[in-house]
């Protein structure tokens, strides 16, 4: 095996924004304020959103020719880390990875279009999987047919975080055979287009998409080689976020759990005494450390432009896994408590089986790390 | 940072060209397997070579005999040391913790006396904390120090004390008064080893060789100068010890790498090993659990790199370093039971058997693995620790 790289770097702008961030989250997005985004409709609360917006974190990696701040995806995961700490529903990973893809692989016009727009709190997100739950992104039944100067879509796409409040939706559609991508704008995707889904993670909002019939101009469509660069960047991306966004859960639920072994008696003692609660929470101490540290490096070598695939693989394994444990020992650690709804174990442990699967688990990334690690004999 | 980087070069040179040819018996996997004399003497010239050299306590104080220079000299040395895999050092008693704490609290005179012979292996450090009736609970220590005039004399006995047949001084903790609460009884001792009723007897290993010592004291009369700082002060200064031990502090002179194999090396056995006619490497299920090792061991690298950054480090500043024992020894000793796993039908050989994979050294390395998930206070311990000092839990 080649020696694996160890670059761990923090740069200031990080070390201010995880500062920002982590303050702002501690005073603004509260286990209350979760548990009633759950309950409404939209599961969204527009006032958080143009705060976040208002600081200028949609357009953090943006360049400043097109209004941001120029940063690094880097530096969004000093913002993500907090946010999943306390387990934010707010569309910032979604207008990410729309910004990220276009990043990537949209053309001059195409990133005039709609990055500026970001940066000023336009919200995006990406239309990539179908119902089959095939993580490769490169496997596209929807479609698009050009018809002079526009393309057709057709088929339908699932798992659509955030449709409803999106301005914008960027749709993966197989176009003369290979994958290509498309933004849809909202006045495009009417409520009778979405159907809503139900998915374990209740603070999210997600939706299937009848692509059928929409029609978009040429000029936004995203091919060939660009199609595969924005396809790339999107994964790496979102690889790389849900885990940061899992390094916070862990260390969100950590907390909630400790301080319930804290509080709690029985036999005459905090239950925290009791080794086997102890010691597990050791272990998710242990994981927390780890996918951390997984996290940051594999954000160093993205900000550089390096090779990043084994070490994002890596971040996503270590932090969706460490999570579900540490959701799962919540539960269990909380006795009848955790049973309920309204012990807010739950909604860490569903939030960590939201980001265990979210483009690819465990096992799929493990696979990949293989061949991309030991050469066979 | 040019300086630095033509400092690693010259001692990546140097350890390639001096490093001792291979030894034709089995070498020890660490300090705490040292059980022969050839294996000790190797050793020991071995660490002769590297002081001289001047990459040993490169950071200490040049007037007791180190090098004066900044840690990150010793850090440079010691990563190398472990990429080469060149053989260990093996004071590691005096070089890591010993000496810290000699440095740390110590008197003028005892630096002067002691530190030289530290590093350049004359005098070789043992530590008798444990005894036949208490390990984990240190605390409890009942060896009796009784102070008579200018001297103390020792009674009881310690055991498991690594280097106990090599060692010509001894950290010692002893009860020096019975009377009093279980922590204020105790004192801290530095103990010559030859002295009269002193007797180090070797203890067998479960790898069949030797490799540490009980050690039994009988009216052994020590100058009551030999007492580091004051009575009473012993519980403090075994703490102070650990952290140094656990690498929780910073301090140490070097040395502390081992010679046991690592993910590359099961990597490499899992290439030759076979599996229904192919090399087990091939095997997906074999393949998945080698993924598993490499994301934890690239995870504790990745984490020591952290721990350098103080702003990824803020909620919880020792939760790098008091969970690193725990972490590193216990992936080791799985890492080391799936070695064995991978020989097939020739897993079940051991050391000495001619057809044993690589003579054995799989299965004795994954017995060793206790010595560090037992010594220096064990996983459960070291859990223990982690849930009261790192998370704020309720003692036991
Ligand atoms: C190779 C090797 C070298 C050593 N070298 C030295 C040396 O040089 N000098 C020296 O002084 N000592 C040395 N030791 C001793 C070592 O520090 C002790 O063995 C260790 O601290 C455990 O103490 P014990 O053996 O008395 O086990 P015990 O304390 O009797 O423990 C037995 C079992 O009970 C568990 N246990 C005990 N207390 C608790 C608790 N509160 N909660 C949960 N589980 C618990 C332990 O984890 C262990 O599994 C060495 C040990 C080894 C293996």
């Amino acid at each position: 095996m080649t020696p694996l790289s160890n670059k761990l770097t923090f740069s200031d702008e990080q070390v201010s924004l995880l500062d920002v961030a982590t303050t702002f989250c501690r005073e603004k997005i509260s286990i209350a304020t979760v548990r009633r985004q759950i309950a409404s409709e939209s599961g969204f609360d527009r006032e958080l959103w143009n705060e976040i917006a208002g600081l200028g974190w949609t357009g953090v990696m943006i360049p400043e020719d097109f209004g941001g701040s120029g940063l690094s995806l880097a530096e969004v995961v000093a913002l993500v880390e907090p946010m999943g700490r306390h387990l934010a529903a707010v569309p910032l990973v979604s207008t990410q990875l729309f910004a990220r893809a276009l990043l990537a692989g949209g053309s001059e016009p195409i990133k005039r279009a709609f990055l500026p727009q970001l940066c000023s709190g336009s919200i995006g997100t990406v239309a990539l999987f179908e119902s089959e739950g095939d993580w490769d992104l490169g496997h596209i039944e929807a479609s698009a047919v050009q018809e002079g100067d526009t393309v057709r879509l057709s088929g339908r796409k699932t798992l659509v975080c955030d449709a409803a409040v999106a301005d914008f939706v960027l749709v993966s559609v197989n176009f003369s055979g290979a994958p290509a991508l498309a933004v849809v704008k909202a006045a495009d995707l009417p409520k009778e287009r979405r159907e809503r889904e139900l998915v374990i993670d209740e603070t999210r909002r997600c939706f299937s998409l009848r692509l059928d019939g929409i029609g978009v101009p040429l000029s936004s469509l995203i091919t060939g080689e660009r199609a595969q660069a924005a396809l790339k960047a999107v994964r790496d991306a979102a690889l790389l976020l849900a885990a940061a966004e899992a390094a916070g859960g862990i260390a969100g639920v950590l907390e909630l759990t400790v301080e319930y072994l804290n509080t709690r008696v029985a036999f005459g003692r905090k239950i925290g005494s009791y080794q086997s609660l102890k010691h597990g929470c050791s272990e998710i101490l242990i994981g927390l450390e780890r996918a951390r540290s997984h996290v940051y490096h594999a954000a160093t070598l993205i900000a550089a432009g390096e090779d990043a695939e084994v070490a994002l693989r890596m971040a996503k394994v270590e932090a969706g896994d460490s999570m579900v444990f540490a959701g799962d020992r919540a539960v269990q650690f909380h006795g009848g408590f955790g049973f309920t709804w309204d012990c807010d174990a739950q909604l860490y442990l569903r939030r960590a089986l939201w980001l265990q699967n979210a483009f690819g688990d465990a096992t799929h990334h493990r696979r990949r790390l293989a061949d991309l690690l030991l050469t066979a004999a | 940072m040019g300086e630095l980087d033509e400092f690693r070069r010259e001692v990546e040179a140097w350890l390639r060209q001096n490093r001792p040819p291979e030894p034709d018996f089995l070498l020890p996997e660490s300090f705490m397997e040292v059980g022969s004399d050839e294996q000790f003497e190797y050793l020991r010239n071995w660490q002769r070579k590297v002081y001289e050299a001047g990459y040993l306590g490169m950071a200490w104080p040049r007037e007791y005999g180190g090098g004066g220079k900044p840690q990150v000299y010793q850090n440079i040395v010691n990563a190398e040391m472990a990429r080469q895999k060149v053989p260990f050092v093996p004071n590691t008693i005096g070089l890591n913790w010993a000496g810290p704490l000699i440095l740390a609290v110590g008197s003028e005179e005892a630096k002067k006396r002691y530190i030289k012979g530290i590093l350049n292996a004359d005098d070789i450090w043992c530590q008798g904390f444990s005894e036949p009736d208490q390990g984990s609970d240190l605390a409890n220590c009942q060896l009796s120090a009784r102070r008579d005039g200018n001297e103390y004399v020792l009674n009881g006995s310690k055991i498991w004390t690594s280097l106990g047949s090599y060692a010509s001084y001894m950290i010692l903790l002893a009860r020096t008064n019975p009377q009093k609460p279980r922590y204020e009884g105790l004192s801290f001792f530095l103990v010559p080893m030859k002295t009269p009723g002193i007797e180090p007897r070797p203890i067998k290993k479960l790898t069949g060789e030797y490799g540490f010592t009980q050690t039994f004291f009988t009216d052994a009369r020590i100058p009551a100068e030999c007492l580091m700082g004051k009575e009473g002060d012993g519980w403090k200064m075994a703490m102070l010890t650990l952290t140094f031990e656990r690498g929780v502090t910073g301090g140490q002179a070097g040395g502390l790498s081992r010679v046991s194999p690592g993910v590359d090396d099961v990597i490499a056995l899992a290439r030759r090993s076979r599996r229904d006619g192919r090399p087990a490497l091939d095997d997906p299920l074999i393949r998945d659990q080698l993924v598993r090792f490499i994301i934890e061991d690239q995870g504790d690298r990745l984490t020591a790199k952290r721990g350098e950054i103080a702003a990824l480090c803020n909620e919880r500043p020792n939760a790098i370093g008091l969970s690193a024992k725990l972490r590193v020894t216990e992936h080791r000793r799985r890492l080391m039971q799936f070695a064995i796993s991978l020989q097939g039908a020739n897993a079940v050989r051991f050391v000495g058997d001619a057809d044993a994979v690589e003579g054995g050294k799989w299965q004795r390395a994954y017995f060793n693995s206790f010595s560090s998930t037992i010594g220096g206070g064990t996983s459960q311990i070291q859990a223990n620790i982690v849930g009261e000092r790192v998370l704020g839990l309720p003692k036991d």
